[in-house]
């Protein structure tokens, strides 16, 4: 299960993601992404504060988000990793190549 | 408590992998698995079952037999399939220092298994892939 809200700061697109980002669910993120970015929405955060768990598939969609927000000059930013996500994260090296925030301020800020 | 070996063969394709999963996370928290590590085990089952459903047979779906036990400490999960052989082990590991702009997705999941189970192993007998992959209920992995 993966529930997706969406608030618009200033011309920043907040994401809040809630439960999991796995095989079943990354698709509904990635058709989100994808859909936001060619429409030039290209200012990014995910919140992750109410997410329990991500394997590759959605490290997958991740690694295609900031790609193509960074082609386009734009920026994807996380925030709010809890503490067995952020673990895979390290584990998958995707810690330093991704802009990673403590919370959703902060990440919104950060453009 | 232990857990004699359990074994439930499920269709090999994608839509059933949040099945397995849960299947064999179930069976985890009933052997005692600590919470923390259950999230590993689904993480690994995850993975390797999508492997399968993605590689395994030329002609899907085929089955993925799953076989759970545990015996004191330790927990084994056996993801069987009829498929081409398929050693997942071998594939090279991704370059983890890469830049974003070089960063490919390819064998993250095989690194994943690797990193939050204690063991792992595959093995070609009578025709099936057979990885085998352990843990030790209470303790970290070593990173």
């Amino acid at each position: 299960m993966l529930k997706i809200s969406e608030r618009k700061q200033g011309d920043i697109l907040v994401l809040g993601l809630e439960g999991r980002l796995d095989a079943s669910t990354s698709s509904t993120l990635e058709t989100r992404l994808s859909g936001s970015i060619a429409s030039g929405q290209i200012k990014i955060v995910l919140d992750f504060s109410s997410l329990d768990y991500i394997s590759s598939a959605g490290l997958r969609v991740l690694l295609m988000g900031a790609k193509r927000t960074k082609n386009a000059s734009g920026k994807l930013a996380l925030a709010g990793l809890k503490s067995h996500v952020r673990e895979v994260f390290d584990i998958a090296g995707f810690s330093s190549i991704l802009s990673i925030f403590s919370s959703p301020d902060e990440a919104t800020n950060s453009f | 408590m232990n857990l004699d070996m359990i074994e439930q063969v499920f269709p090999a394709n994608v839509e059933e992998v949040p099945v397995v999963v849960e299947h064999v996370s179930g069976l985890a928290e009933l052997a005692g698995v600590h919470p923390k590590r259950i999230m590993h085990l689904e993480l690994a089952v995850e993975e390797a079952v999508m492997n399968i459903c993605s590689y395994a047979y030329e002609k899907p779906p085929g089955t993925v037999t799953v076989r759970v036990s545990s015996e004191d400490d330790r927990l084994t999960v056996q993801l069987i399939d009829e498929g081409v052989p398929f050693d997942p082990l071998s594939l090279e590991e991704p370059d983890i220092k890469a830049a974003l702009e070089d960063r490919k997705i390819g064998g993250l999941g095989v690194l994943l298994i690797r990193r939050v189970m204690d063991e792992v192993h595959y093995q070609r007998k009578d025709g099936l892939n057979i990885l085998t992959m352990a843990m030790l209920m209470n303790q970290q992995p070593e990173q």
